[in-house]
């Protein structure tokens, strides 16, 4: 795809700029400002959430009880999986949805400007609302960050409902936010722009944004049925009413397992942009990497129950979630093997950016092949619950969502702020991040398998060593983020001026946008052809 | 690689635990056949997962080593080849169907839970097991036995730390044991990996599975399903044994059950019955009542003070014995027998400062049993 280089100064928007002091943030309808202040809000939830899983690690460092209850510690796991999931991951790909797509398209803004600001807005009185219940009486949320009946129903301490309130809450946020990338996506591009000229980041959030308005509803369907089994007497989940605890899991594993997806897919087009760019060449087999992502989108309808294969499934249904996840592996492998065709044979640097989508694509291989080993149900019997299970899901998601999300922002914040990283440190950041993460999340396979069950507070003595091992390398990897932050600091305080092309080999419509990108990005749309 | 080993070798050599652990790095065969096929699957899918990175890694390493721009290497542009992209869609296609077929098997084995020789009832109970021999008329629960202090770090860790019961469940060898499992209340995992035997309890529902072992020996495994503030401390202890001494075991089992029953006719004094209440508390009811009486509010309710352990011993008799359908309280009557019962309840009405000075003996018990 080539582009015109489109001329952007236009004078007569200079009075369109920001407005002042706090009502710019909170009245926003800018695509920037918003994605700002997404991306701000989960670096913050990355923090929340991180120090939860310190909690956790600390805990976890040496066996016994050492610094907090048992109870104390459900709550910590259960909220360190929900604000990762809600708070962190999914909020920051919507930030660079808000930045990047307009700018990809060649649009002026998004779509839906107030609504994209209600569903920002939302996340913040969610989450305050559901780190709350942590000084509610009874505590907060201790069921899991799956919360499955009835330990979240019958069983579960009383700030439940606020718990259920706060998810209703961010479904709607994402909901919105998914609204306006499709109808931006499918409205807003350039003339010339078809859909096969679209750029890869573009195809995953379309992508993206389907699967979540899909699957969101399902999850608040499921938090009311508890809702109605707590407060006005149904029995969805319980078996005394007639009901079935399993319909939970069903139930929320419909939307849980297309919910992995939502939080992989926009990775994977934020690497396909910044492989070939560092590569100085172009994507190897775009068309088929559309159509493995399509592929994975409609095949994470009918996986969910590979979660569930020690429920006392029927054979038959058995067979087919083995069957189904094993064929997920086909397009996804597709995917892998395309990034590193691009790579091959190119004229590779290895600045910031690449270096996160090479961990993104090494680390989210082996949390790929541990996958196929879950896939399997026999074994499964095994691994199911278990640390390998923690290690399978952490390898896909930090590396794939993490790893995606830094690779993003390093890539792109010469633009968004005008201003280069220093890439000293930013490599360091990758370094420690990168030996940080294995250290914490390889041993967990050993563990796992050794026979240590998830979600306990304490274990026998001989997972003790690696244990040892996992906590030290968690600390390494949260210290690691202070760099981030310090490299962020460093970079809008005093970073050198960026070009209005940081990187030699990127292509795309947002690098004809001058260097820091306008307020508005295109008032008039560029040409494609 | 290399360096993940020098830094394991660096905490073996600083780490004062190390006398405790293994650095176990894999699965075990276990002790069963189910678990022997088991383990070949996984060591199959194992190494072909470690061939498939070998390959996909290597060439990604070998070019991120030669075709670098610092190498002054200029890229090749192509971005597009049918051939190559079917390839890497039949060769990953054919390695799936080679894995599926040992999988299928090995699935269709262990759902064929049919002519077993003994049935045995597994019912979770937060955070307990229990063990029902169907049609054998033995029946009981199975707790963990960690003592708080080593949980508390003030007292050395024995070899089987959270790993040890007060009754295991005793098997024979070489017989086909068909579990029914079951919960009480929200949902646990049955788990002991030797057997590589892993299935859900669920509360109102029925699972089948079985296994049959062929070693003698002790096998411990844990809950794997997160079931409530104490899910970490309901551990599995199964102990195998030959056939001739399970059928001893049988025997003896059904004696104590007799002189239990005989124990609840004599006369107990207020004094013995606190010493075994202290006893059967602290086994029992301390985990959610606290040791101390004082509970863990909300949820937990004190009874140090409660209107029911100062109230009418009827209430608080029907509380312990048939618990609070709907709550964490389930009822005990089943599990504890009638001195049990009587102990405890006596306990509760005077430990800590609850002063109602009366008791009940376990004769009562049985008589209200009876009358019930
Ligand atoms: C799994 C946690 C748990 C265990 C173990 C447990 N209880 Fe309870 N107990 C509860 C809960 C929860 C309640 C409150 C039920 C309700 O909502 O009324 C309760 C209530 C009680 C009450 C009534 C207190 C009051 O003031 O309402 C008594 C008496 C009692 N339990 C005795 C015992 C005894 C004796 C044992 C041990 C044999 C025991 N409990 C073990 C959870 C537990
Ligand atoms: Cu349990």
């Amino acid at each position: 795809m080539s582009t015109q280089a489109t001329d952007m100064v236009h004078d007569e928007h200079d009075d369109h700029g920001p407005a002042k002091g706090i009502g710019r943030w909170l009245f926003s309808t800018n695509h920037k400002d918003i994605g700002t202040m997404y991306l701000v809000f989960s670096l913050v939830m990355l923090f929340i959430g991180g120090s939860m899983a310190f909690v956790v690690r600390a805990e976890l460092f040496q066996p016994g009880l050492q610094l907090v209850e048992p109870e104390f510690f459900n709550q910590m796991i259960t909220m360190h999986g929900l604000i990762m999931v809600f708070g962190a991951v999914m909020p920051a790909f919507v930030g660079l949805a808000n930045w990047m797509l307009p700018m990809m398209i060649g649009a002026p803004d998004m779509a839906l400007p107030r609504l994209n600001n209600l569903s920002f807005w939302l996340l913040p009185f969610a989450f305050t609302m559901m780190i709350g219940t942590l000084f509610m009486d009874g505590g907060g949320p201790n069921f899991g960050w799956t919360f499955y009946a009835p330990l979240s129903t019958t069983y579960a301490p009383p700030s439940v409902t606020f718990f259920i309130f706060a998810i209703h809450m961010m479904g709607a946020s994402s909901i919105m936010g998914a609204i306006n990338v499709i109808v931006t996506i499918m409205n807003m591009r350039a003339p010339g722009m078809t859909y096969f000229k679209m750029p890869m980041f573009c195809w995953t959030w379309l992508i993206t944004a389907f699967l979540l308005i899909a699957v969101m509803p399902v999850l608040a369907g499921v938090v009311t049925m508890m809702l109605m089994d707590i407060h006005f007497g149904t029995a969805f989940f319980d078996a005394g009413g007639g009901g079935d605890p399993v319909l939970f899991q069903h139930v929320f594993w419909f939307f849980g397992h297309p919910e992995v997806y939502i939080m992989i897919l926009p990775s994977f087009g934020v690497v396909s942009h910044v492989i070939p760019a560092f590569s100085r060449k172009k994507l190897f087999g775009y068309n088929s990497m559309v159509y493995a992502i399509i592929a994975i989108a409609i095949l994470s309808f009918v996986v969910w129950a590979h979660h569930m294969f020690t429920v006392g499934m029927p054979f038959a249904g058995e067979l087919f979630f083995m069957y189904t996840t094993m064929l997920i592996a086909i397009p996804t492998g597709v995917k892998i093997f395309n990034w590193i065709s691009t790579m091959f044979r190119g004229s590779m640097t290895f600045e910031t950016p690449m270096l996160y989508s090479i961990g993104f694509v090494i680390l989210f291989t082996i949390g790929g092949l541990s996958g196929i080993m879950l896939a399997l149900a026999p074994v499964d019997m095994v691994y199911q619950d278990t640390y390998f299970v923690v290690a399978h899901f952490h390898y896909v998601l930090v590396p794939g969502a993490i790893f995606g999300i830094f690779a993003a922002v390093y890539f792109w914040l010469p633009k968004w702020t005008g201003k280069m990283y220093d890439e000293g440190l930013a490599k360091l950041h990758f370094w420690v991040s990168f030996i940080g993460l294995n250290l914490t999340f390889f041993p967990m396979h050993f563990v796992g398998l050794a026979g240590m069950p998830r979600r306990i507070p304490d274990y026998p003595l001989q997972f003790a060593d690696f244990n040892m091992v996992v906590s030290l390398g968690a600390f390494l990897f949260g210290a690691s983020q202070l760099i981030f932050v310090y490299v962020l600091i460093k970079t809008l305080r005093s970073g050198e001026k960026a070009e209005q092309l940081p990187w030699d080999g990127a292509e795309g419509l947002e690098w004809t946008l001058p260097t820091p990108a306008p307020y508005h990005s295109f008032p008039t749309p560029p040409k494609v052809d | 690689m290399l360096k993940k080993v020098t830094v394991f070798g660096l905490f073996f050599a600083l780490v004062p635990s190390v006398a405790w652990s293994e650095w176990q790095l894999n699965m075990n065969r276990g002790v069963t056949d189910t678990s022997a096929s088991v383990y070949d699957l996984h060591m199959l899918v194992l190494y072909i997962c470690i061939a498939i990175s070998v390959v996909v890694f290597g060439v990604m390493f070998w070019s991120i080593f030669h075709h670098r721009k610092s190498k002054g290497f200029e890229a090749h542009q192509f971005h597009d080849s049918t051939s190559l992209e079917i390839l890497w869609t039949v060769v990953p296609t054919i390695i799936l169907v080679i894995i599926l077929f040992p999988a299928t098997t090995s699935l269709i084995n262990s759902y064929d839970s049919e002519d077993s020789d003994i049935d045995i009832q597994v019912t979770g109970y937060q955070w307990k097991w229990r063990y029902k021999y169907i049609g054998e008329d033995l029946d009981y629960f199975s707790v963990h036995t960690t003592p708080a202090d080593e949980i508390r770090n003030k007292a050395t860790k024995n070899e089987n730390y959270l790993l040890e019961v007060d009754r295991p469940l005793v098997l024979p060898i070489n017989k086909k044991i068909r579990f029914l499992f079951t919960s009480n209340d929200v949902i646990h995992a049955w788990w002991v990996p030797a057997f590589a035997l892993k299935k859900d309890a669920i509360p109102g529902f029925i699972n089948e599975d079985w296994t049959r072992i062929n070693e003698v020996g002790i096998y411990r495994g844990q809950c794997a399903e997160l079931c409530g503030k104490d899910h970490g401390f309901m551990p599995i202890v199964v102990k195998a044994v030959t056939e001739e001494d399970y059928a001893i075991w049988l025997k003896q089992q059904k004696m104590l059950k007799q002189q239990e029953a005989l124990a609840s006719k004599q006369s107990w004094s207020k004094e013995q019955l606190m010493a075994k209440g202290e006893e059967i508390y602290n086994k029992n009811c301390a985990a959610c009542h606290q040791p101390n009486g004082m509970g863990m509010a909300p949820v937990f309710p004190a009874l140090k003070g409660s209107a029911v352990a100062l109230g009418p011993i009827e209430t608080h008799l029907d509380i312990i014995f048939n618990g609070k359908p709907g709550t964490a309280m389930s009822g005990y009557g089943e599990q504890l027998s009638s001195v049990e019962v009587a102990a405890v309840l006596t306990y509760e009405r005077n430990a800590w400062g609850n002063d109602v000075g009366d008791m009940l003996s376990p004769a009562d018990v049985d008589k209200l049993k009876g009358g019930k």
